[in-house]
């Protein structure tokens, strides 16, 4: 018996001397896993062209139905996105969404992407309400802001054939 | 800060009041012991070890809601557990908060149906909502973090 109190005051001891397992979260932040999904984000091809061509996939297959898209038509004079149509509206209730990535396997372009953002709190829900502006990627470094002026012709398919259109 | 750099050196530190309270306040804000769904399991985890929520001082989930501060929804609320809710909130003492914590909590998320509270804000005045299904331990202290910067900008007349 006092052999098992001496073993179990031993185990405390070592305990002590082990170093702390805490992540000082805020300051020290614990990476996520490469397929974690967070906050969505929209792409852009490489030459700044939006990615998403307003099909609405994503928001028919929400199970929680927080995605809302309203499409407009593309002119080679105002070009979003390649094909006919671009999202004119594209919202995300985050208090809706559960991060189940059905979207990301609906989308024909692979415009919308879960990425590693998880701090996600608000003071009221209107606010949770992301818009186009706040999902959308910066323009990449090669690229040009949509709306751009485009030549005819160009951009007739709304799934390019190449993966990054010139 | 006031007196004391016209006094000169006196070994005082002059502060305000409400800054002070407000320091104390989310200082020690103790949650109370209450979870509902899966989001409890997550709730937990950030009282655990690894995230360790007793680093902000709330280390203690009082069980009894006259001890707690603070209500962390966790979870789903149905229509029959929303009296319940609803009561615990009445018997919390002045001041007090509410993190609504998930999506079910928040605005009934995936459960849009006659069984679930459509967000708790139906039933109690909520300050702070996170997202996510459930959200990770870590986007639950960012939620508490964010309310110490609401509760940072309160004012005493609120209380008054």
């Amino acid at each position: 018996m006092f052999g098992e109190i001496i073993k179990g005051l031993g185990t405390t001891l070592k305990h002590l001397f082990m170093p702390p397992v805490t992540i000082q979260y805020p300051e020290q932040k614990r990476p996520v896993r490469t397929r974690f999904k967070g906050r969505h984000e929209l792409k852009r091809y490489d030459n700044g062209l939006e990615r998403c061509i307003g099909c609405s996939l994503c928001a028919a297959a929400c199970p929680a139905d927080a995605i809302f898209v309203e499409a407009s038509e593309n002119t080679d004079e105002a070009r979003y996105s390649p094909g006919e149509r671009y999202a004119s509206t594209y919202e995300i209730n985050m208090l809706r969404c559960i991060f189940c990535g059905y979207c990301e396997d609906a989308c024909p372009t692979q415009a919308i992407v879960l990425e590693h953002n998880y701090e996600l709190s608000f003071y009221d829900r209107a606010s949770a309400i992301y818009t186009k502006e706040m999902l959308i990627v910066d323009v990449p470094v090669n690229g040009r802001a949509t709306p751009q002026v485009v030549e005819p012709g160009v951009f007739t398919r709304s799934i390019p054939d190449m993966e990054n259109p010139k | 800060m006031g007196i004391e750099q016209k006094l000169g050196n006196m070994g005082v530190v002059t502060h305000r009041l409400e800054d002070v309270v407000n320091w104390g306040r989310t200082n020690a804000m103790w949650p109370l012991l209450f979870g509902l769904a899966c989001c409890a399991i997550e709730m937990m985890g950030s009282q655990a070890s690894h995230y360790d929520a007793s680093r902000f001082g709330m280390e203690l989930n009082r069980p009894s809601p006259r001890q707690a501060d603070l209500m962390i929804v966790a979870g789903r609320v149905s229509r029959k557990m929303a009296p319940v809710v609803r009561r615990l909130y009445d018997q919390m003492p002045e001041p007090k908060w509410v993190i609504a914590m998930g999506d079910c909590a928040s605005c009934g998320g995936i459960f849009n149906n006659y069984a679930i509270v459509q967000g708790v804000d139906e039933i109690v005045p909520v300050d702070v909502y996170v997202a996510g299904c459930p959200p990770r331990p870590e986007a639950l202290i960012n939620g508490i973090m964010t309310l110490h910067e609401k509760v940072r900008g309160e004012k005493l007349t609120k209380y008054a």
